[in-house]
């Protein structure tokens, strides 16, 4: 072996300056990366697990205690349908509440000087994260539809509408993820990001039309209620799903947030991630 | 393109770098020429600047003046072709602890767009030099520290760099991991990769670098061959510790009537109980030790030591240097 390798080494050869990398080379570094990430996840189910407890436990809790006096004439199944279009928004921000952590594990370590000395983009790292993180949503809303079908929630046949709200909250949640990401880069600690989100999103969740119809709030809340993008997110999946109420106007406004929220944050979070890195 | 500026082999070429880090220059116009094919050490103490100049040459940080180029890529107008000619490896493990050895290896090798097929052979075939095999599939972080710092070095080598920067390879390791690091380097240098390594240890530079660079507040203040360096410096010391103490200054007027003395007059030390015999050669030093024995001296320890890094820059700059805890320093080092 030891011999084997002494005789054969080659003179190395001469350097050509090739430039840039191509959009096929990004491709297929954030392939690598991506591979990478879900390695990683696949070796801490615990983190799953973090994502899909709050939503499950939400789930179970708002049907079973509360769906009988929210449901309309006491009906729990029909505050199932109700309930679990606008959970799948609630579960993509807790998924997207988690995706600083991973990256600040990644600055604190010598890997990134590992991969910035690599001839590399570096927003492929953060383009490979948000991958592998709206793979682990897609991941969450399956369970926890799973879960809403065991408790009562009726599909009644709409699965190409249900396909639709999933894949519009995946939309909206890629762009909680951008937001989650830069606050991620901007935040010292996993801690305090963890911590300052918590605060900042119950009143956002809880102050929208995920467990409760906004129509029901006094006037100051369903003021804020009206306008909170979580609002448009749930009403958008849950007209989709269960075809009442309006759907045009709610998966407009769920757009122009996704796009809008990503169009601003995404090129942020790159810029610091070059800046921090 | 070009292999280097001026024609010559030089696998790293340096003129007047300049990083400042707010207030303080971390490099303070600092040239540097390393041959290819050589081992190149940079020694200096604790924000020296070393830290910053490999990061430079490794594209992660952009200086603020001056030209380096490293393989002939400039750093700054070619990075990403530069990226494919080197390899780095920190201070610190860079390796993904959560991934195993062996995802570690294939990632890397996908980065540097090799094929599936050739960055899993590549991988495979790195973890059998490093001795890795059995641990492949083991996430790092279960790996000893030597191991882990092989796995580093296995990262770096992947892409067959031509340069590979060595950034304080054996700070932090045990003695026998220290070793089969040196052991690797060497294993490399013979293979053709040049290495530039910065280190605080006389003893590593002695063991691996033929020229020397020594650094200390971003500038540099000597260069030259390790032999050159250590006649100026002064080289070896003989410690002899006689087991009758009383005996030391018998021992010290027998070494001074003969001719095993040496240039440099040897001198006792009565607190510590030795003998210090600065030595110029290996025939110098056997002269030593049979005049010892001719003499029937009874020894309780014979020794010898490298010079320190303080005595070094004692040697070098003719004044103590600003030690390794002083705080302006230290920040710049971790500022990088």
């Amino acid at each position: 072996m030891t011999t084997a390798t002494a005789t054969r080494s080659p003179a190395p050869a001469p350097v050509r300056d090739v430039g840039a990398p191509t959009p096929r080379d990004h491709l297929r570094h954030v392939g690598a990366l991506v591979r990478r990430q879900a390695l990683q996840a696949k070796g801490d189910p615990q983190s799953m697990m973090d994502a899909l407890l709050m939503p499950i436990v939400f789930t179970l809790l708002f049907v079973y205690v509360f769906g009988g006096a929210i449901g309309a004439d006491g009906d729990r199944d029909r505050y199932t349908d109700y309930l679990m279009p606008g959970m799948m928004a609630m579960t993509s921000i807790g998924i997207a509440m988690a995706v600083g952590t991973g990256l600040n594990e990644d600055l604190r370590t010598g890997v990134m000087d590992r991969f910035r000395a690599l001839p590399i983009a570096r927003s492929s790292v953060l383009v490979a994260k948000v991958v592998v993180e709206l793979g682990r949503m897609l991941v969450a809303f399956a369970v926890l539809l799973l879960v809403g079908l065991a408790v009562g929630m009726d599909v009644d046949g709409r699965w190409a509408e249900l396909g639709a709200a999933v894949a519009l909250t995946a939309l909206f949640g890629t762009s909680l993820l951008w937001i989650f990401m830069l606050l991620g880069l901007l935040l010292k600690s996993a801690q305090a990001i963890q911590g300052a989100s918590f605060l900042a999103l119950m009143p956002l969740q809880f102050g929208s039309s995920i467990f409760v119809p906004v129509e029901t709030m006094p006037g100051w809340l369903e003021a804020f209620a009206s306008v909170n993008p979580l609002s448009h997110a749930a009403d958008a999946a849950r007209g989709l799903m269960i075809g009442q109420g309006p759907v045009a106007q709610p998966v407009l406004w769920t757009l122009v947030w996704a796009v809008g929220l990503t169009a601003v944050t995404a090129p942020l979070a790159v810029r610091t991630f070059r800046r921090r890195t | 393109m070009t292999r280097t500026t001026n024609g010559s082999d030089l696998a790293v070429d340096v003129h007047g770098l300049v990083k400042h880090f707010g207030e303080t220059r971390a490099l303070d116009g600092v040239d540097l020429a390393v041959a290819e094919g050589t081992v190149h050490g940079v020694l200096g103490p604790n924000g020296a600047g070393k830290t910053t100049l490999v990061r430079c040459l490794a594209t992660l940080l952009v200086p603020d003046a001056g030209r380096a180029s490293v393989a002939g890529l400039d750093v700054v107008r070619q990075p990403a072709s530069l990226r494919r000619a080197i390899g780095l490896t920190g201070q610190y493990a860079s390796v993904d602890e959560k991934i195993s050895g062996w995802e570690n290896l294939y990632l890397i090798g996908r980065l540097l767009d090799l094929s599936r097929a050739d960055a899993r052979s590549r991988a495979d075939a790195l973890l059998e030099r490093f001795s890795l095999t059995e641990a492949a599939h083991r996430p790092p972080r279960t790996y000893s520290g030597g191991m882990r710092r092989r796995l580093d070095l296995a990262a770096s080598m992947i892409g067959r760099p031509r340069v590979l920067f060595l950034d304080e390879p054996t700070t932090g390791l045990d003695p026998r991991t220290r070793n089969e690091v040196w052991a690797e380097v060497r294993r490399l240098t013979r293979e053709g990769t040049t290495v530039l390594l910065t280190t605080q240890y006389m003893e590593e530079a002695e063991h691996l670098a033929g020229a020397l660079t020594v650094v200390d507040r971003g500038r540099v203040i000597a260069e030259g061959t390790v032999d050159g360096l250590k006649a100026r410096v002064g080289g070896r010391t003989l410690e002899i510790r006689p087991a009758d103490p009383g005996e030391l200054h018998r021992l010290l007027g027998a070494l001074a009537q003969s001719r095993a003395a040496g240039p440099a007059a040897p001198r006792a030390d009565v607190a510590e109980g030795v003998v210090h015999v600065p030595v110029v050669s290996d025939a110098h030093l056997t002269d030593v030790v049979r005049l010892l024995a001719e003499r029937g001296f009874a020894l309780a320890g014979v020794g010898t030591h490298l010079p320190s890094l303080d005595e070094v820059f004692l040697a070098l700059t003719g004044e103590r240097t600003a030690p390794a805890d002083t705080t302006a320093p230290a920040t710049e080092e971790a500022a990088a």
